[in-house]
């Protein structure tokens, strides 16, 4: 910081420095007003941070199919929020069956596993054709052609899923086991939220076990290194790639379901959008193609995005200040792009990769 | 005042029907004439939302239309009816863009649409200037028929609606809150949405108005699922009501997770038509039931054919709340336009634009499938078919949210109000 002092004085320095402090004291001052005006509980706080809490780790979970994929191929699936959805929007029915035959909340744990299973394996699908179909013919092209073709798919997957269940909006079914809320003192946490919570992180835990421990995750590891010497080495590396979509599709299938168990409503051909975006920022905002980066990226945004509104916005007087919780997502994004672009816990890529 | 107007709308309109055709077969009418030949079709355009997160409310609208067209046969001055759809998206470039396809085409009476009030703003210019006209089944926003630029208003001639302004239904929240759930604060939230945004401040402004206090007025975003931050900041005010005009799935959210939210278990939820669906009560599960809900008031055997006849021609269940406004918006147009045709010797069918909109402006008791519709043609009111009697207050219980029934029954409306309108 403060480097106009030195003698290599530069006005974008400057202006960052400035900026810099601008944000510091917005937040310093709105965190204040608000806090002391006292009008909001400790309670309510711990509750605030609990659902960001929740809503970061679903976050996180789609994220990583965005780090998956960067790291190995570096392109961004823009379509992996419509893989997310079509794993949600698929299982509903299934929710919506197991709810009526009674099944959900007499097993309520089989019901929810054999859910996230179904899910994972339709989103799963999805993001292997979309690999197979759409990705792998351009691989060779330019970085811009697989994007647009990921826009492109994305709205494909959006019609072609709105064609087969329709346009309305279709909720999860109640679980009665995830209904109450855990009580310490005046503090009660919903189980749902807890549930959540526990859930992304076991699936975070395999994650990091497949790429860290087995004979795959090393090959990943080596495909992302370098693909040509990974070829040398006997990897096949299609077959690599189409299984990091393949990961990245049924961990945006299960984020669906646990999404689905939280927040049950809204489930409709478009629900896949916002949370691809938000997912996208946190994958950023961690450090893209980064693993550990994505976990903490989405719980970070989850929790800003729940206090920030109420904490700072409101503390400045802002008004509407919960309309601009989007406002809140994407300007950590813009700060996190000027201040650390390689993210949260990135490396600075090299000259290569980047 | 009000009744010299009808009159020489009356006036208007007889002059109008009397004069589009010279003896010649020649167009008399000042807008220009639609001229139909024996063998062509009558063309009738939409402007709706059918793509998009929206689409729902398009396709919801554009059941209603085909209903109404079906009823007839398809026909109309005997000739075949010709549905032609735009889609006006929810934005007012969409509009824009469905209105410029809508008018390029001479041969469209009138267009039913936009479905979106964002959308009729920026569709109306160009319907009006055509000298074409729209009746939308779904606009609510208050500006819409309101003419006083100063104030906002974009009414323009040639712009009708069979959907209540929010005027009347924001007003009637207010004093349901009043008189029966005797409240005395009231939180709003709305989502950014024009429609929702004008019925919210009504709302809150007539509560103030009638001795109430407005404690929050606050907005989330469409597509925000997680409402903990507001609804944290809601209960820190702790008002007696709730008011939540916001379209589904935002409110399905909302109203779930107050029930969750500690402070707000028991305050009263009220929300609008934006609402009112059964998938509502269904996917918001058991905390909707205690939800009142303003919404239009179609009830009755007429109203179950219809949903009888939806389920053979078009298959399940209309998926939001317009669709009756649809059916009655596309009878209003097709018997205009069945009025004020006149046929020349050849056997053309002319069609004056100006006597089609003067013959909707002279709509009076037409016996609709959402009540009673009288078309006013003075602002804030200018084009408003829907009178606001035909809006109830419903509550949402168990029988909606386990059983499946629709619509919901009918707790209040304005009859019963001890006040003076």
């Amino acid at each position: 910081m403060f480097k106009w002092r030195t003698n290599d004085f530069s006005w974008v320095d400057f202006t960052i420095d400035v900026l810099r402090i601008i944000i510091v004291l917005g937040v310093i001052i709105g965190a204040w007003n608000t806090l002391s005006s006292g009008h909001i509980s400790f309670a309510q706080w711990v509750n605030l941070f609990a659902a960001g809490l929740s809503q970061g780790s679903i976050y996180a979970l789609i994220a990583l199919g965005y780090t998956l994929v960067y790291g190995i191929l570096l392109m961004i699936n823009f379509a992996h929020g419509e893989v997310f959805m079509s794993g949600a929007f698929s299982t509903v029915f299934l929710a919506e069956a197991l709810n009526r035959t009674g099944f959900l909340n007499a097993q309520p744990l089989l019901a929810i596993l054999l859910m996230i299973a179904f899910a994972g394996i339709i989103s799963m699908t999805v993001a292997v054709l979309l690999e197979r179909i759409a990705y792998r013919p351009l691989r060779g092209s330019s970085r811009l052609v697989p994007l647009i073709t990921a826009i492109g798919a994305s709205f494909f997957l959006q019609y072609t899923f709105r064609g087969l269940y329709g346009s309305g909006f279709k909720a999860y079914p109640g679980v009665q086991a995830l209904q109450g809320s855990i009580s310490l003192g005046n503090i009660s946490i919903p189980v749902a939220q807890v549930f959540v919570f526990c859930s992304a992180l076991v699936l975070m835990l395999c994650l990091y076990w497949l790429v860290e421990r087995t004979r795959i995750g090393k090959a990943m590891r080596a495909v992302s290194e370098n693909k040509e010497v990974a070829r040398l080495m006997g990897i096949d590396i299609d077959w690599v790639i189409m299984f990091t979509f393949g990961v990245g599709g049924f961990l945006a299938g299960s984020a669906g379901v646990i999404n689905g168990l939280f927040r049950p409503q809204g489930v409709n051909f478009y629900m896949g959008f916002i949370p691809g975006i938000k997912a996208f920022t946190a994958a950023v905002l961690g450090g893209i193609g980064n693993i550990p980066g994505a976990m903490l990226g989405g719980l970070f945004l989850g929790v800003i995005e729940a206090i920030g509104p109420n904490l700072v916005l409101a503390g400045l007087g802002i008004p509407g200040a919960n309309q601009l919780k989007d406002v809140i997502a994407f300007t950590m994004l813009v700060l996190v792009l000027i201040f650390r672009p390689q993210g949260i816990l990135g490396e600075r890529l090299s000259e290569t990769k980047a | 005042m009000k009744k010299l107007g009808l009159v020489l709308t009356l006036l208007s309109l007889l002059m109008a029907v009397g004069l589009p055709v010279a003896a010649d077969g020649h167009c008399m009418d000042e807008l220009g004439c639609v001229e139909v030949g024996p063998d062509d079709p009558i063309v009738v355009g939409a402007m709706l939302s059918v793509s998009g997160a929206t689409s729902f409310y398009g396709e919801d609208s554009l059941g209603g239309v085909e209903l109404a067209i079906n009823d007839r046969d398809g026909m109309l001055l005997g000739r075949e009816v010709t549905l032609v759809v735009e889609d006006s998206l929810c934005t007012a470039e969409g509009g824009q863009a469905a209105a410029q396809r809508i008018a390029a085409d001479e041969t469209i009476v009138g267009a039913i649409g936009t479905t979106c009030s964002g959308a009729a703003q920026g569709a109306m210019p160009i319907i009006s200037e055509a000298g074409m006209l729209m009746i939308s089944s779904s606009n609510t926003s208050p500006s819409l028929t309101n003419d006083d630029t100063d104030a906002g208003g974009t009414y323009l001639p040639g712009y009708f609606r069979t959907a209540h302004n929010d005027l009347f239904q924001g007003a009637m929240g207010a004093r349901f809150a009043i008189e029966v759930l005797e409240a005395a604060s009231v939180a709003t939230i709305h989502d950014g949405d024009p429609y929702t945004e004008g019925l919210a401040n009504v709302m809150g402004e007539t509560f103030v108005e009638l001795g109430g206090e407005l404690v929050f007025a606050g907005a989330v975003s469409k597509g925000d699922t997680d409402m903990t931050a507001i609804l944290t900041e809601i209960a820190s005010r702790s008002p007696d009501v709730v008011y939540l005009p916001v379209f589904v799935p935002e409110s399905e959210f909302i109203v779930s997770q107050a029930a969750k939210t500690p402070g707000l278990e028991d305050v009263v939820m009220m929300t609008a038509d934006g609402s009112f669906s059964l998938s509502f009560a269904q996917n918001t599960g058991i905390a909707a039931a205690g939800v009142y809900m303003t919404g239009p008031y179609v009830s009755g055997e007429v109203y179950d054919d219809f949903l009888m006849q939806w389920e053979e021609e078009i298959g399940g269940q209309p998926p939001s709340g317009f669709h009756a406004h649809a059916y009655d918006a596309a009878n209003l147009l097709m018997n205009a336009v069945e009025a004020v045709a006149e046929e020349s010797d050849d056997g053309t069918a002319i069609i004056g634009r100006q006597a089609l909109r003067d013959a909707i402006t002279a709509v009076e008791s037409y016996d609709g499938l959402t009540g009673s519709l009288t078309c006013q043609s003075e602002s804030p009111y200018a084009g408003d078919c829907a009178t606001g009697t035909a809006l109830a207050v419903f509550g949402i219980t168990e029988m909606q949210v386990n059983d499946g029934e629709w619509p919901p029954e009918v707790v209040w409306d304005l009859s019963m109000s001890m006040m003076e309108s």
